[in-house]
């Protein structure tokens, strides 16, 4: 009934490469912090499926549990930062801080 | 191995890539919020095939109720700024580049590791439930676990410190004019004269 682990490391590698193709490709702050959070959960599904193939222990699951915690801590940092850089330059778009101040 | 069961698991995978596709090529950032649901939701149901049901839940908790609604929250308060720009051609290279050679990496990673073999062994009893993992959270892990408190803790203090905007009466304290009408004060607080 169960899959191979190899199955879950490949599909973990393609979400976490577009991640990080989002991550690079667009220009969007809102859609850059998206990309953060699924390169983030594929790393988590990684974890989670190597703690299914050591089942003796729940260390994987107690690692994601931190890992979504800290993306939680993240996710709303990177939101206020969209803030105030929306406040800053009146645009979503990364492109235009491109200046050590405001 | 059944086809249904085959389909069971290709279901959410297929899912989880084309999802995770369209949050970052969707044009409006709204629709790739809900593209990222979508994903969320298929990730859920692979930490179900993997027999992680408290973190199943724990998943569509945190991130479908308090991540996503917090995009959903920023995108439409910033709102019309955020209106699809027409993308340029001089950008269109670097951008192909970067995304190949992202994807290339990303390919030969999976067919390296695709090699490793680790059987799935046996569930022990009530493996990935409740009762389970709060055993090991908390008799294992009680330092972390009280960490993530402080972290939350620190990260709402910064949030207010980053996105607070100054009030009127700060913003009159600083404009040396006594604040005495109330016409004034609002005057001076319109958002794009702060600082």
């Amino acid at each position: 009934m169960d899959i191979e682990i190899s199955t879950y490391i490949v599909l973990a590698s393609l979400l976490f490469g577009i991640g990080a193709t989002g991550f690079l490709v667009r220009r969007n702050f809102l859609v850059q912090l998206m990309s953060v959070e699924l390169m983030l959960n594929s790393v988590n599904l990684l974890l989670v499926g190597f703690n299914r193939a050591h089942a003796s222990s729940h260390d994987g699951q107690i690692f994601t549990f931190v890992v979504i915690a800290i993306a939680a801590a993240e996710a709303a940092l990177g939101l206020a930062l969209a803030i105030a850089y929306y406040r800053t330059k009146n645009s979503a778009e990364t492109d235009l801080g491109d200046l050590l101040r405001h | 191995m059944s086809a249904s069961f085959s389909l069971l698991f290709s279901f959410p995978m297929v899912l989880a890539i084309a999802s995770a596709l369209g949050t970052i090529f969707a044009r409006r950032p709204l629709r790739g919020a809900m593209f990222l649901l979508l994903h969320l939701g298929s990730l859920a149901l692979l930490y179900l095939t993997l027999s992680a049901q408290f973190l199943a839940a724990i998943r569509v908790l945190v991130y479908a109720g308090a991540i996503l609604v917090l995009f959903v929250f920023v995108i439409m308060m910033i709102g019309p700024g955020l209106d699809p720009q027409q993308p340029t051609l001089k950008a269109a290279f670097p951008k192909t580049l970067s995304a190949v050679m992202v994807l290339a990496i990303a390919l030969s990673m999976a067919a390296i590791l695709a090699r490793v073999e680790l059987p799935m062994g046996a569930l022990p009893e009530g493996y990935g439930g409740v009762k389970a993992i709060g055993r090991a959270l908390y008799q294992g892990a009680t330092v972390p676990f009280e960490l993530i408190a402080m972290v939350l803790m620190v990260a709402v203090l910064g949030v207010l410190g980053i996105a607070r905007k100054k009030t009127d009466i700060e913003l009159a304290r600083e404009g040396e004019q006594p604040a005495q009408h109330a016409g004034q004060i609002s005057e001076g607080a319109s958002p794009e004269t702060g600082d």
